[in-house]
């Protein structure tokens, strides 16, 4: 279609006050991390830092058990990514190949799931982890990720599997493979970019995740970088800028690097799962 | 986890490619769906139950005596909790301040990523970056935009020779203003995701014809690209509302709920009522209003739309 040249640059210009809006925030914030104490404590702080200094990284780590609360992080991502991915893989592909009872209560779900209030799940969950001894454990955590995580790796999954033509698995029948070995070396190898897409979306929901952590996990040992973070802000509200953000950049580059070896994929599985079906 | 829903309610009334088929009966199916279904039912299904049922509880945390029924007590008393209506109140203005200008500037974000513009694939990349951070570091980052000394927004006023700025975190009049710029940030990205998956959607031969007929850009928008947008529009404006009323990290981060209650989420206040006063069956109690009236408005809004939608 024809645009005139005037509407051309209108929509550039559009485009540019998009970018500047949601760029400017985390380009600060990459900026104040490298800032000197003398610099964040002047009045007229800059983009560019005038002398740009590591302190504010060693101090963050010095102030806060980064380290150790990365490490839990990974933990319960990875143990989160892992099983959701394991349990849910087959339940999508019932989803998509059949229409059973149970296929269209679990797609319900998936649905009504989004809309679930927090706080009336957590009060339960709570209790639930008490009583399994599950509170203040990595291992509750991950448990309460992988359910989280479930509807969402539902959804990008059976737009795989509908993906992969069932023609194919037809043809592997009738030449006479079983259903077990059908699935082992048709299926699963054409749906395996997409499981790996969709481990490393949970991977990052699980990182990226704050309220379940800072209700479920009470001592500092346990605990994981988003809660660690606010540690950071005093009770006051008052933060020691510097360190601040030198701990919020280190915690986001995973996601970032992670959602931007996905992201083609996510926005592609979605558009797909939305034209298609 | 927009898309997720929003798209599949769109697709729903499309016809399927393998509508006729009918697979034969598969037990197996049950072991494919076993690991799953346990999960759920134990730790998503079963807790919200039991989270109903705690609302008409006394429960406590760290109590001694057994916890005993006490009827609508809980809901009785959050009649006239003027605390807690006054949270709902800024919750739904939080909500409804968010959700609309997150979905009216998705929606023009969405139309200029559709279009054949040079450097699109960077701007669609740039584009969703928000979705990828932590909520705790948006807050956190906002915090240092919002910064009255070191902050880039005061900052840009005075070069600007609009004053000195102010703290915005802290006054009473722009601590809420404040944290709904943040959350219409945060949220952009998967609203504009929905909205170019459905725009994609479009028949763009339609869009042609429409053109080659004389109509102009707005005319093209209302009659081709709006009617076919709207039920995504519809299904990620509804599942933003929810989701905006739920919200609890961004704003824990960046006021903790004050200065002096006026960003005081109704998550926040459910929250504090647990797991600072231990009050378990109140605030299940809250919990349970908070859904029935987000139901109600939502069926409201929706049985609206639907019907006056056919002239718009």
């Amino acid at each position: 279609m024809r645009t005139s040249t005037g509407g051309r640059v209108g929509q550039y210009a559009a485009l540019l006050a998009y970018l500047v809006f949601l760029a400017f925030p985390f380009l600060w914030l990459v900026s104040t991390a490298f800032k000197s104490p003398r610099e964040l404590g002047s009045l007229h702080p800059s983009w560019i830092p005038e002398d740009p200094t590591l302190d504010n990284f060693r101090q963050a780590f010095d102030e806060q058990p980064l380290l150790r609360a990365a490490g839990n992080s990974l933990l319960a991502a990875l143990g989160a990514a892992l099983v959701a991915v394991l349990i849910a893989t087959p339940l999508a592909y019932v989803m998509a190949r059949r229409r059973t009872r149970l296929a269209k209560a679990a797609t319900g779900w998936v649905v009504v799931s989004q809309a679930f209030p927090l706080v009336l799940v957590i009060i339960p969950l709570f209790l639930v982890l008490k009583n399994l001894g599950l509170i203040n454990s990595l291992a509750g955590l991950v448990l309460v990720y992988v359910v989280w995580a479930l509807p969402f790796a539902l959804w990008m999954l059976v737009g795989y599997v509908r993906a992969v033509p069932a023609e194919l698995e037809e043809a592997a029948a009738v030449d006479g493979a079983g259903r077990v070995r059908t699935l082992v070396s048709v299926t699963a190898p054409l749906l395996a970019p997409g499981i790996v897409a969709t481990g490393l979306f949970a991977f990052i929901t699980a990182w990226n995740e704050f309220f379940f952590a800072l209700v479920l996990l009470k001592t500092p040992e346990k605990q994981t970088l988003p809660v660690v973070l606010t540690h950071f802000i005093g009770a006051e509200g008052v933060a020691d800028l510097g360190p601040l953000a030198a701990a919020a950049f280190l915690a986001t580059l995973p996601s970032l690097v992670v959602f931007a070896i996905i992201q083609r994929r996510i926005t592609g599985g979605m558009l797909s799962g939305a034209v298609k079906s | 986890m927009t898309l997720v829903t929003a798209t599949k309610r769109s697709a729903r009334g499309a016809p399927r490619a393998d509508g006729g088929r009918r697979p034969p009966p598969d037990h197996g199916a049950w072991f494919l769906v076993l690991p799953a279904l346990i999960p759920i039912l134990v730790l998503s299904v079963g807790p919200l139950l039991y989270g109903i049922l705690l609302a008409f509880t006394d429960a406590q945390s760290g109590r001694t005596q057994p916890t005993q029924w006490i009827g609508g007590l809980n809901f009785r008393d959050l009649l006239h909790d003027t605390l807690f209506w006054e949270s709902f109140r800024i919750g739904l203005v939080w909500a409804v301040g968010v959700t609309v200008p997150q979905f009216l500037l998705a929606l023009g974000l969405a139309l200029l990523l559709n279009q054949e513009l040079r450097l699109r694939w960077l701007a669609r990349a740039l584009a969703i970056i928000p979705w990828a951070m932590p909520e705790v570091v948006v807050g956190v980052m906002w915090r240092l935009v919002y910064n009255p000394d070191a902050g880039v927004l005061n900052e840009t006023l005075r070069d600007l020779g609009l004053g000195d700025g102010r703290d915005w975190l802290s006054g009473l009049g722009t601590a809420l203003p404040a944290v709904i710029v943040v959350g219409v940030w945060a949220g952009m990205p998967q609203t504009t995701v929905a909205l170019l998956a459905g725009l994609q959607n479009t028949p763009r031969e339609l869009h042609e014809a429409a053109a080659m007929d004389g109509a102009g850009a707005w005319r093209r928008f209302r009659t081709v690209t709006w009617p076919a947008l709207r039920p995504v529009a519809l299904a990620i404006t509804a599942l933003n509302f929810i989701w905006n009323f739920n919200s609890f990290a961004l704003v824990y981060v960046l006021t903790s709920g004050g200065p002096g209650g006026r960003t005081r989420l109704p998550m926040l206040f459910a929250y504090e009522e647990a797991f600072r006063y231990g009050q378990f069956g109140y605030a299940a109690a809250m919990g349970c209003v908070m859904v029935a009236v987000i139901s109600v408005l939502l069926a409201l809004f929706l049985v609206g739309r639907l019907r006056g939608g056919d002239d718009t």
